[in-house]
């Protein structure tokens, strides 16, 4: 690999500092994108800047009706520790394979907002708030587009606070190579209010209000059974077209809220 | 820059540039050849060590990103002359064909028992291998010899 400054602060300030000096600066987390994306030379960064030593952004926790994970959590530690949140802990379980989900964490994928990235899709449908160094938004203002979020320049995620539904689930179909959503539908149920991102489909994450408009008057298949998402903004890529995107959205839809609980 | 690692239970510290990979350290300056590159893009789990007891792909974790860790590779795992039961279990039950894939498969095989205990599935096994590819065996004698391994890791605790 291109070589680069390497640095490993242990406060969020040294972390800060660290980037504003570095030039070209990325911050590491799990690596599990950041490190491919060097590799292919997507990413060139001067200076990485490793915030695993900084204290107090890991492991989950609940506070009344918010479950708070840490940004730095990884993927196995969620799938194992979130299970108040079933979807949440379900779809933690989907990420990657076993040794990638022990490096991978929540912070590192939703920083990079991947358009087939799972996270994207549970933060939306359970109307997180995401915490920063320096501020707090709502996941619906978080993720903007492809690969685009709220975050500024060296601006660093400290943790997610998920709303506890009374049930969710996540239903993905995935790439059987790369294990990445080619569709992912995150549905939560809050008393008679249902939320219903997608991912994998678009762009971005994105909401489907007629999903969620049917759901919340029968949260049942059959309910949005007649429905059939507008694939005119949908990816077509090698994996599948706009139009199998669209109808997989509908059944990975039917699929959640069969599991949801 | 200096980097310290507990490596199959000796300290090393080696001076090394910040990009270097966990794999290459081990592989060109450490000469254990045993971890393997595959895909070179965390897919085919044919890099596979544990770091601190868990299984993670060397091939995407910077050497500098577990300064001060303990780290177990294949070479680590056997008793002097005895195989480990893990690697004991892939000769008796036929689990590998060309070997690539299999220093990172006895790696899984642990990581597997480490998260599900030493009585786990065909089934479970079967699942948690989605990290690692073989090209030659269709993975039948693999799950037979994980499972048989992870048996014979409980009879060896209980012992």
């Amino acid at each position: 690999m291109r070589d680069f400054d390497y640095s490993r602060p242990t406060s969020l300030a040294d972390a800060a500092a660290a980037f504003a000096n570095g030039g070209e600066a990325a911050f590491i987390a799990g690596g599990h994108t950041l490190l491919p994306a060097i590799k292919s030379r997507l990413r060139m960064p001067d200076t990485i800047i490793d915030l695993s030593a900084i204290p107090g952004l890991t492991g989950v926790s609940r506070e009344a009706d918010t479950l708070w994970v840490g940004a730095m959590t990884t993927h196995a530690v969620v799938a194992l520790e979130a299970g108040v949140i079933s979807g949440l802990a379900q779809m933690a379980a989907l990420i990657g394979d076993p040794q990638v989900r022990n490096r991978g964490t929540i912070g590192g994928v939703i920083a990079n907002n991947d358009p087939s990235a799972d996270y994207p899709a549970a933060l939306v449908a359970l109307d997180a708030t995401v915490e920063t160094d320096r501020a707090s938004y709502a996941a619906d203002d978080f993720f903007q587009g492809m690969f685009s979020t709220a975050l500024a320049d060296g601006e660093i995620v400290t943790r997610i606070g998920f709303k506890i539904p009374q049930a969710s689930a996540y239903a993905k179909f995935r790439n059987p190579a790369s294990r990445y959503a080619v569709a992912g539908v995150f549905v939560a149920r809050f008393g008679s209010a249902v939320r219903v991102a997608v991912t994998g489909a678009g762009p971005a994450v994105f909401r489907w209000p007629e999903a969620e408009a049917a759901l919340s008057a029968d949260f049942k298949p059959a309910a949005v059974a007649g429905l059939r998402l507008d694939d005119s903004d949908l990816n077509t890529d090698i994996h599948a077209s706009a139009e199998f995107r669209a109808h997989l959205v509908g059944v990975m839809l039917a699929k959640a809220i069969t599991d949801a609980r | 820059m200096q980097t310290r690692l507990t490596i199959n239970g000796t300290d090393h510290s080696r001076d090394v540039a910040p990009a270097t990979l966990l794999v290459d350290l081990l592989r060109d300056e450490l000469g254990l050849t045993g971890t393997h590159i595959g895909c070179d893009t965390s897919q085919c789990g044919a890099c596979n060590v544990l770091v601190g007891g868990e299984a993670v792909k060397s091939c995407t974790i910077l050497a500098a990103q577990v300064d001060g860790k303990a780290i177990t590779t294949i070479e680590g795992i056997a008793s002097g002359e005895t195989l480990h039961p893990m690697q004991a279990a892939f000769r008796e039950h036929h689990g590998l064909q060309c070997g690539f894939c299999t220093p990172g498969m006895v790696i899984a095989g642990l990581e597997i028992v480490r998260r599900h205990g030493t009585d786990v599935s065909a089934e479970t096994i079967t699942h948690d291998l989605e990290g690692n590819l073989c090209r030659c065996t269709g993975y039948v004698n693999i799950v037979k010899a994980i499972q048989a391994g992870a048996r014979a890791m409980g009879e060896q605790a209980h012992a």
